[in-house]
């Protein structure tokens, strides 16, 4: 992973707003961060903090009528939210590929697999229907499906969960794109299945050099398979550094109030640690960060401003948005070391 | 209460519409100008006039007190059948949903009925009873059970699945209560929309009959009737059919009204959004 | 199968289960070959002692759901037998059985569906105690009281719908209602699978504070490891229908003997970007419930396979082990 290569997707100050009854919804509410080639950026966050939004706002797949976008999402020199739509039709799936959480409901359940994959071919790279059935097959091996060729034949439902998984990802790399943006890839599977998948990702990835977004709530599958951490609450990234500068060292009250409630890091404390109080509804955040009423380091500022990135790393990029930084990094983290494997 | 209202403007016009028409027929005995059986040769086939606001039929009867008086045997006739219907659907279809054995021999007598059109089926039970407002609620309820049998039974199936009703069932409560409890309460909505499709069908159907002279005797006014009788003199008396059918109308517009509403207001979740 | 008993003989414990089975005969057509039955669960055994959490882990398709309400006999086992405080439970009376949900409660998965809509939270919480306790109405709501503020919820939420709730809070209803008659054991069917994070970690402290205040025991059904490790005495691992391992909590997560729970152990990715995962990966799918493979139903894809394994099942039986309690392993070379 070349350092100074250009960005391979440049998200800037992405905004995606719902007009509703209730108010105006920010599901992302000025997100950036940069994609290089050949790096897995992890996007952490829990149920409701936007990072679903933000994977389908770069692909422009969130109807516009209800949402409006602001910011940009670069791609290649130009802004993928002023695309017209037939330009974007040539950049899904093509040059930015995404992979869903339930790969039953993403498939196509009356069409064979070979045929879903076979399509985006022959749509993307103008090949006749033979060679894209050969390609499909082709894919499916690629991503350790075995008989793939008798596998091509077979509708969705007659596969395991697992391999379902598998054919979605040979859909998504089909047209070997740039980036892949996976959406919470593992959730929906089993653990020793998920092991599969995240190899395999691995995997492809280092052979076909493309940049990957992780969108996790996990944060076992962050530390296994990611370059980058940026980490969402409400909407706002809230914290970005190297995996390993996130794990050892996280700065900002949610982030630790996060790791701090997981049971996998903390295996020798009797009790997790709560993060008292709710996330806040989408329709009521206003000024000041949306953690405050439930951050213990909370101060009057942190109510009336809302708190922008700054960079907390001696070397490199650790971005916190947090006022209280100091203090909260300070105090002894309620997250006992993990223990060494045995 | 009043924003409670507000918020559900199908029901409160529904509701509002049919308690008029309701309230209508109830003060028939006062409303009522004239004896609705009240035969005056010399005043026949006259338009709407300050005397007659409805005008007169071909028998010199009044069509505003006829019409009054008839409101009641459409709106007796469609509470009547709807709460019957409804019952003994409720009933039926429970059973079939809960009683294995039973699942079978109910659906096949219902598909039976339901394979004889409805109306066509009240004219045969018509046909072998003696005519009275009695006999033509019975006559109606009997095709329309079958739709509400098939209703609450597919409900039974998927509520028994319900994660709850397992629930209900391991902290002990018994299959009584589980149905009055759990299962009930959680039909209730698309039953009540169910009974006022039947109740507005009933009001049809018996202004069908009484329409073929097979309905409620002929002496006693009927909307439907009424416009049977019109329907000779449509060129000359266009009112006999006319108000009789505009009232008619009305009160199955309302009846669905308000079904549409109670199901809305009925539901805890749609009423928070709302 | 009969486990050793301990060394220190402890009393009786509270739920034994002996050779617990549930197949699911596929319907038959007419005229088409019967299908083999489902085989959910073949054979499981296990004991509960009181006040204790044994947990139940495994993958989609293991058993252990069908296991854990088998017992509760929301679905009625195949054979086997489900001793509870000495009473058996397999072939009770509906009646007799309905008794028994005193001393059996449980909490599920899906905090929403487990709860009628119609009834405000009051009434759900309440129904227990309407069914086997003759309180007046006022007695009753201030035990609803009690127990909500035993869950941490605020008595004014008595009042509310089950939509008006959040799914951690909604999950504290269903433990209330599971708390109400005060059971002896509680089966908790993946409770915290459906919540995020953060409020994964409320409902374990609470299931954890409950259990030491009241004494009662959980059997835990659950597929996330971590979780698993924080609550649970003790551990059971379940493939395709049978127990192949079970052992104290420690044991099993230090030194676990089965070669599938080492896979498994294996597989749960670890967070600290420090550590290279020591992973063996599975190869293929499992084989369906349906079709199991014979003798061990592991051999397919075990990279200790050998010829005894495809012909005859190992038995769970003993290992030498260090602590007090026992460690079962069902290998014939482990």
């Amino acid at each position: 992973m070349d350092k100074n290569a250009p960005a391979l997707l440049e998200v800037d100050q992405l905004r995606t707003h719902f007009d509703t009854l209730n108010g105006t919804v920010r599901s992302v509410d000025g997100v950036s961060f940069t994609l290089q080639a050949g790096e897995t950026l992890g996007v952490v966050g829990e149920s409701g903090c936007g990072k679903s939004v933000t994977a389908l706002s770069v692909l422009r797949l969130v109807p516009t009528p209800p949402a409006r976008h602001g910011g940009e999402v670069r791609y290649r020199g130009s802004n993928l939210l002023a695309l017209s739509e037939k330009a974007m039709r040539q950049i899904r799936g093509n040059r930015i590929s995404m992979i869903f959480q339930e790969p039953m409901t993403s498939l196509n359940p009356v069409m064979t697999v070979g045929r879903q994959i076979a399509e985006s071919v022959q749509l993307h790279q103008k090949v006749g229907r033979k060679a894209a059935m050969a390609h499909a097959v082709e894919m499916l091996r690629l991503v350790q499906i075995p008989e793939p060729e008798r596998r091509a034949g077979e509708y969705p439902h007659q596969l395991s969960g697992g391999m379902r998984q598998r054919v979605m990802i040979a859909l998504a790399l089909a047209c070997k794109p740039e980036v892949l943006i996976a959406d919470e890839p593992t959730t929906a599977l089993d653990v020793t299945i998920q092991a599969q998948i995240i190899d395999l990702l691995k995997r492809l990835q280092r052979e076909m050099g493309m940049g990957v977004i992780m969108i996790t709530h996990d944060l076992g599958v962050v530390a296994e398979s990611c370059d980058r951490v940026v980490v969402m609450y409400a909407g706002r990234k809230v914290e970005e550094a190297t995996v390993g500068a996130l794990f050892e060292r996280p700065l900002h009250p949610y982030t630790r109030a996060l790791m701090a409630s997981m049971p996998a890091l903390n295996t020798r404390s009797r009790r997790l640690a709560e993060i008292p109080g709710l996330v806040p509804a989408p329709h009521e955040l206003g000024q000041g960060c949306a953690f405050a009423q439930r951050c213990e380091h909370a101060m009057p500022r942190c109510r009336a401003e809302t708190p922008v990135l700054d960079n907390h790393a001696q070397q490199g990029v650790h971005l916190v948005a947090c006022f209280a930084v100091d203090r909260a990094s300070h105090t002894p983290s309620l997250a006992a070391q993990p223990e060494a494997a045995p | 209460m009043p924003r409670w209202l507000r918020k559900h403007p199908t029901l409160v016009v529904g509701g509002v519409l049919l308690l008029v028409m309701v309230l209508i027929s109830l003060a028939a005995p006062w409303l009522a100008t004239h004896d609705p059986q009240d035969i005056d040769p010399l005043a026949r086939m006259k338009p709407p006039s300050a005397e007659h606001f409805f005008g007169t039929d071909a028998m010199g009867r009044d069509v505003f007190s006829r019409a009054v008086w008839g409101g009641r045997v459409s709106l007796i006739v469609g509470l009547s059948v709807a709460l019957l219907a409804t019952v003994g659907g409720v009933v039926l279809g429970l059973v079939a949903g809960f009683v294995r054995w039973a699942d079978n021999i109910i659906m096949r007598l219902m598909d039976g009925l339901m394979a004889i059109p409805g109306i066509l089926l009240a004219i045969a039970l018509m046909a072998v009873t003696r005519a009275s407002l009695t006999t033509v609620i019975v006559a109606i309820t009997i095709p329309e059970i079958p739709r509400v049998v098939r209703l609450v039974r597919s409900m039974a199936l998927s509520l028994r699945e319900q994660l709850f009703v397992e629930a209900a069932h391991a902290v002990g409560t018994r299959l009584p209560a589980v149905l009055s409890r759990h299962v009930l309460p959680n039909m209730l909505a698309p039953l009540i929309v169910q009974a006022t499709f039947v109740a507005a069908s009933a009001v049809l159907i018996e202004a069908s009959l009484s329409f073929l002279g097979v309905g409620v005797p002929a002496q006693t006014p009927s909307w439907g009737n009424m416009m049977a009788e019109g329907r000779n003199f449509v060129a000359v008396g266009f009112h006999i059919i006319l108000y009789p059918g505009i009232l008619l109308a009305i009160t199955v517009l309302s009846i669905n009204l308000l079904g549409d509403g109670l199901r809305d207001a009925l539901d805890p979740r749609l009423a928070r959004q709302l | 199968m009969t486990p050793q008993t301990p060394v220190a003989a402890p009393p009786t414990p509270l739920l034994q289960v002996r050779d617990l089975t549930k197949h699911y005969r596929a319907p038959r057509r007419w005229l088409s070959k019967p299908r083999p039955p489902v085989q959910a669960v073949d054979g499981v055994s296990f004991d509960l002692a009181q006040g204790e959490t044994l947990s139940l882990v495994g993958e989609s398709g293991c058993g252990k759901t069908t296991t854990a309400k088998s017992i509760m006999r929301l679905i009625e086992p195949s054979s086997g037998s489900v001793v509870l405080d000495g009473q058996e439970l397999v072939g009770l009376s509906p009646e007799a059985m309905r008794l028994h949900r005193r001393d059996l409660q449980i909490i599920f998965q899906d905090p929403y569906a487990s709860l009628n809509p119609r009834l405000t939270a009051g009434a759900i919480v309440a129904e227990p105690l309407r069914n086997f306790q003759s309180l007046s109405e006022a007695e009753r709501q201030e035990r609803v009281q009690w127990l909500f503020a035993k869950v941490g919820l605020r008595p004014e939420a008595a009042k509310k719908y089950p939509h008006e709730f959040s799914g951690g809070q909604r999950q504290r209803l269903g433990i209330a209602r599971a708390l109400a008659l005060q059971p002896k054991l509680i089966v908790c069917d993946e409770p915290v699978s459906a919540l995020d994070v953060s409020v994964q970690a409320q409902v374990v402290n609470l299931l954890m504070d409950l259990q030491e205040e009241f004494g009662m025991a959980y059997l835990f059904v659950a597929h996330d490891l971590a979780v698993v490790r924080h609550i649970s005495h003790r551990v059971a691992v379940m493939y395709l229908g049978r127990i192949v391992e079970i052992a104290d909590r420690d044991t099993l997560f230090d030194a676990p003997l089965h070669p599938y729970s080492e896979i498994l152990l294996s597989a749960v990715p670890t967070p600290d970007p420090k550590v290279t995962p020591k992973r063996i990966l599975l190869q293929g799918d499992p084989p369906s419930p349906a079709n199991p493979p014979s003798g061990c139903r592991f051999h397919t894809r075990c990279p200790l396979a050998q010829p005894l394994c495809k012909t005859q099942a190992p038995a769970l039986t003993p290992r030498a082990t260090t602590k007090g309690s026992e460690h079962l392993v069902a290998c014939h070379f482990k």
